[in-house]
């Protein structure tokens, strides 16, 4: 007789595309927020699953910063292709070409070509559900937070104030300007996303493998030289290394590692057997403690 | 957590052969679980041990931790493994937890969701949503204070909500010298009150958080202790047999139309298995079709099962969409708009019976209205409390009734969580206001509510309060207890006199003249006894509606009769008077020459000697005739109901 036991990754995948098919149902006009990063790309393909044989019935979103590496804008349109869907790209018009992280530092460069511009794409098109690729497990403060977090007309999230999230059963009632933003992968962990890219078919941008590429070190991080728009200081000279992306954002604000890991197995080697935790790479969460949870409560994914 | 170096978990074997690692992890399986104690016991310690001794937390998180202890630290500097989990700041600087997190960690058998629900009784409503989802619960004790009411009542929420495997934590053995005798004490106290909470499984565990004695690993303290670690119970503890495999439910969540060639139904299979060919009915609707195929991320399967995420196609072009449930024909859930329920209570504005709310179960989304709220549920003992609920405030249960305006599919939730739980929701603010579990109406504690399923309250427009602003009075039951011969029918009439003379309409309900018409098919045994009180209490309160003070006068012997007289009238208007005279002084009076019969052997089962009085523990009066006049027993009643309100503004 059969087992009828599903393992720990089929329930997830299962409880993903619950999740997406609720949201699929309920809202009136959703869009899935795609980072072109690795939990995007399962997001994604998660999405694919839950709607075949038919497509994904909601658009991409993807916020520009104009700063991302071209390896990712090459990976952008692949992927639109090849899964057969309706991508949008937003700019923030009253950024861009002028506002970056080397001309305004990359607080101000977040702000408003991430944050600003993600709140302006929502308004812009009337989205009432955008989905994230986030995980609870990435951070301390997303640990609290619901599949379906309520945001105002302001997008703001109020930690304080969540609504009781029960069962498989969500709560998709929203007023106009509201929206919910909805977390698919919430419970899975880096662990899981490796596991489920390692079953192939499904593609990641090449910056995650490592190979020699050109960087210079700046503060103690590894620094990618992208483009010509990287001004060098003076006396550093860019030194080619072997290395890797454990996360994806702005190029400038990307440290990179020194890596030998050229398949998904040898980056799962790694990451286990190295000592330090994921988001450790991006220089936005070292503003200091908590700060992760005031940029979401302002409306940053 | 003295030592912090860092290691890792199964080293070796990452190093040397990542793919059988990797193998290993991708068929393990998943626990859900749920920690709950109160605010010391020292549950962000365990889970933090847990993450730590599990090797989960990176060298950098560590770091971070051990600098945070100094600032926000409740050891002295020392390294607070509860920062480890401790989200949000304002918490961090409270030094509490206010909302569910969840911890994630697995090991190479099994991966584990923590739900982390905070211990302060306020937050009921946490520890609610964080069972909901969980198979097991692991309950901390400190071993220093033993079972407390935070105890009984976390094990009471995980009842209700139907968790079935219960790990009980004593915590902190090292503070009570890690003493046998302190957690065998415990194991026996909480083995003594939770017996009839229907967990499937009990287990118990000595340890010490904080050095982590037990929760990993072994330890040398704990010589006396030969069972398994926390986590060996928590990797081993067999969740399979929980499921439903039996009552396939598919309730339909998306209609996939691709193109003009296909239409599927999408959704999670709540419980049992699916197959195709399985003949199947489409609820509401009763329509019924054949499965066609069965279709899993767009290719096709054989079958499906709990819980996995599938596409059905049916032989028969049958009207099915969103909010309908797939059962096989032959085995269908319950179809109604009538529900019985328990409900917590997840805000600040309270319950309201009357009022329309969004239901959300399985997928269907229909309005209903909080037709009746039978009782509160006392979640530090799991006893009906006593009285009219007329709204349930944050943090508390409710056994209720919902009148949906749309029927849906629906079954026990002791038998399908998937398909007998919902969420309310505010029609207004839109706000998830509170949970319920299904409960079905043939269990025995239904009694108290309509045996038919077709009897709906008919509801006029003339209100209770307008019949007795006719009087000038309210209605109210005056419940006279006590032995026979006590004096209770005495002093009732002469109540009747009092209140007569003074202008107010009331009546007599006699022990006698009620046995006589409406009670004269029951005899005196237990049974009898409960049903007798039970139509007079109803008596009592269809007279109390109208205003009526009705003084009934019965030994209603038993506690539990006096206290369901309680709740079907209304704690409100209800008081409960006991006439106290020895059983000598009864016996003595003896008016009808009853005892001497008793003493004769010609009456079998007699209050007071062959049967048991169960005398009220707090009665609103307590009225001793050896040393008071039945005038001066009914003037203290009259003055009482007079302080109550009931007899009006007026003069008497």
């Amino acid at each position: 007789m059969a087992s009828y036991n599903l393992s720990h990754l089929k329930q997830l995948e299962a409880e993903s595309i619950h999740i997406m098919r609720e949201v699929a149902a309920e809202f009136d006009n959703p869009v899935m927020m795609y980072s072109i990063g690795k939990d995007s790309s399962v997001m994604l393909d998660l999405a694919a699953k839950a709607f075949a044989p038919g497509k994904i019935p909601f658009p991409l979103l993807h916020v520009d910063t104009q700063w991302k590496f071209q390896d990712m804008y090459r990976f952008r349109e692949k992927v639109a292709q090849r899964y057969d869907v309706d991508l949008k790209v937003w700019i923030n018009p009253e950024g861009k070409d002028v506002v970056g992280p080397f001309s305004h530092g990359s607080e101000k460069h977040t702000q408003i070509m991430k944050t600003d511009a993600l709140k302006q794409a929502l308004d812009h098109y009337g989205f009432d559900a955008a989905f994230g690729g986030a995980r609870r497990d990435e951070e301390k403060s997303r640990a609290k937070e619901r599949v379906y977090s309520f945001r105002n007309k302001f997008h703001q999230w109020d930690p304080k104030n969540q609504r009781p999230e029960l069962w498989n059963l969500y709560n998709a009632k929203v007023d106009k300007g509201e929206s919910i933003r909805v977390f698919p992968l919430s419970n899975w962990t880096e662990l899981d996303i490796w596991l489920y890219l390692m079953r192939g078919d499904v593609p990641i941008v090449p910056l995650y493998f490592a190979a020699e590429r050109p960087v210079v070190e700046r503060d103690g991080v590894l620094i990618m030289l992208d483009d010509d728009r990287f001004p060098l200081l003076e006396g550093e000279v860019p030194m080619k290394k072997k290395v890797r992306f454990r996360t994806l954002g702005c190029y400038p604000l990307t440290g990179a590692v020194e890596s030998e890991a050229e398949t998904i197995e040898e980056i799962v080697q790694e990451m286990l057997l190295t000592t330090t935790s994921e988001r450790q790479g991006r220089v936005i969460d070292s503003d200091g403690a908590g700060s992760m949870e005031e940029k979401k409560k302002d409306g940053y994914f | 957590m003295s030592d912090q170096e860092y290691r890792i978990q199964d080293e070796d074997l990452i190093r040397d052969d990542i793919t059988a690692y990797l193998r290993k992890h991708e068929t393990k399986d998943l626990l859900r679980l749920l920690t709950c104690g109160s605010v010391d016991d020292g549950k962000s310690t365990m889970i933090g041990r847990l993450l730590y001794d599990a090797k989960m937390i990176y060298e950098d998180q560590l770091a971070a931790v051990t600098r945070d202890s100094k600032v926000h630290g409740t050891t002295g500097g020392d390294f607070d493994p509860a920062l480890l989990t401790d989200g949000l700041k304002a918490e961090r600087e409270q030094g509490i937890t206010i909302d569910v997190a969840y911890r994630y960690f697995s090991t190479d058998r099994r991966k584990f969701i923590i739900a982390d629900c905070p211990g302060h009784e306020q937050y009921t409503r946490n520890m609610a949503t964080g069972a909901s989802t969980a198979d097991l619960a692991i309950i901390l004790i400190d071993a220093r204070h033993g079972v407390v009411t935070q105890t009984k009542r976390h094990s009471f929420i995980c009842s209700l909500l139907g968790i079935k495997h219960v790990a009980v934590a004593i915590n902190k053995l090292d503070l009570v010298d890690w003493s046998e005798e302190v957690y065998e004490q415990i194991r026996d106290d909480y083995n003594a009150f939770v017996s009839r909470l229907g967990f499937s499984d009990i287990h118990f565990f000595p340890i010490c958080a904080l050095h982590g004695d037990n929760v990993v690993e072994p330890s040398d303290n704990l010589p006396w202790y030969d069972g398994a670690t926390l986590l060996h119970h928590m990797e081993s503890v067999n969740i399979a047999s929980d499921r439903n495999l039996i009552d396939m439910r598919f309730p339909v969540q998306y209609v996939m139309r691709p193109n003009l060639d296909f239409r599927g139904f999408s959704g999670t299979v709540a419980s049992g298995v699916v197959r195709a060919g399985d003949k199947v009915m489409s609820l509401p609707s009763r329509q019924t079709s054949k499965v066609k195929s069965v279709l899993l991320n767009g290719d096709v399967i054989d079958e499906a099962f709990a819980p996995m995420a599938v596409t059905l196609t049916l032989e028969d072009e049958i009207d099915v969409s969103r909010g309908d449930m797939l059962a096989p024909v032959g085995n269908v859930p319950t179809i109604g708009n009538e529900i019985e329920a328990m409900v917590v209570w997840m805000h600040e504005k309270p319950a309201m019976q009357g009022r329309s709310y969004l239901i959300k179960q399985a997928t269907s989304l229909v309005p209903g209205v909080l037709t009746d709220l039978r009782y509160k549920m006392d979640v530090n003992n799991l006893r009906k409390e006593a009285g009219e609920a007329d709204s349930l405030q944050l943090n508390e249960f409710g056994r209720c009734h919902i009148t949906l305006h749309r029927p849906i599919a629906f079954d026990p939730y002791d038998r399908n969580r998937g398909t007998g739980s919902f969420i309310i929701i505010d029609r207004l603010s839109n706000i998830t206001v509170g949970a319920g579990m299904i409960i079905d109406r043939v269990v025995r504690e239904d009694s108290l509510g309509p045996k038919s399923k077709n009897i709906a309250e008919a509801r006029g427009t003339v209100r209770r309060q307008d019949r007795e602003n006719m009087l000038g009075q309210s209605g109210h039951t005056v419940w006279l207890t006590g032995l026979s011969g006590s004096g209770k029918s005495t002093i009732a009439y002469e109540i009747e006199r009092q209140l007569t003379a003074a202008g107010r309409l009331c009546i007599v309900l006699d022990g006698d003249n009620v046995r006589h018409g409406l009670n004269r098919d029951l005899g005196f045994s237990a049974d009898d006894r409960t049903e007798n009180i039970r139509r007079i209490a109803e008596v009592a309160r269809l007279m109390n509606g109208t205003g009526v003070i009705a003084i009934a006068s019965f030994i209603s012997p038993y506690i539990k009769d006096r206290q369901d007289a309680r709740e079907i009238i209304g704690a409100d208007h209800f008081m409960e008077v006991h006439i106290d005279t020895s059983l000598e002084v009864c016996e003595a009076r003896d008016p009808k020459g009853l005892y001497k019969k008793v003493r004769a052997g010609e009456i079998p089962q007699f209050t007071g000697i062959t049967a048991p009085y169960e005398a009220p523990d707090s009665p609103e009066l307590k009225l001793a005739t050896e040393s008071l006049s039945a005038e001066d027993c009914a003037r203290a009643v009259v003055a009482m109901l007079d302080d109550e309100g009931v007899l009006g503004a007026d003069d008497q």
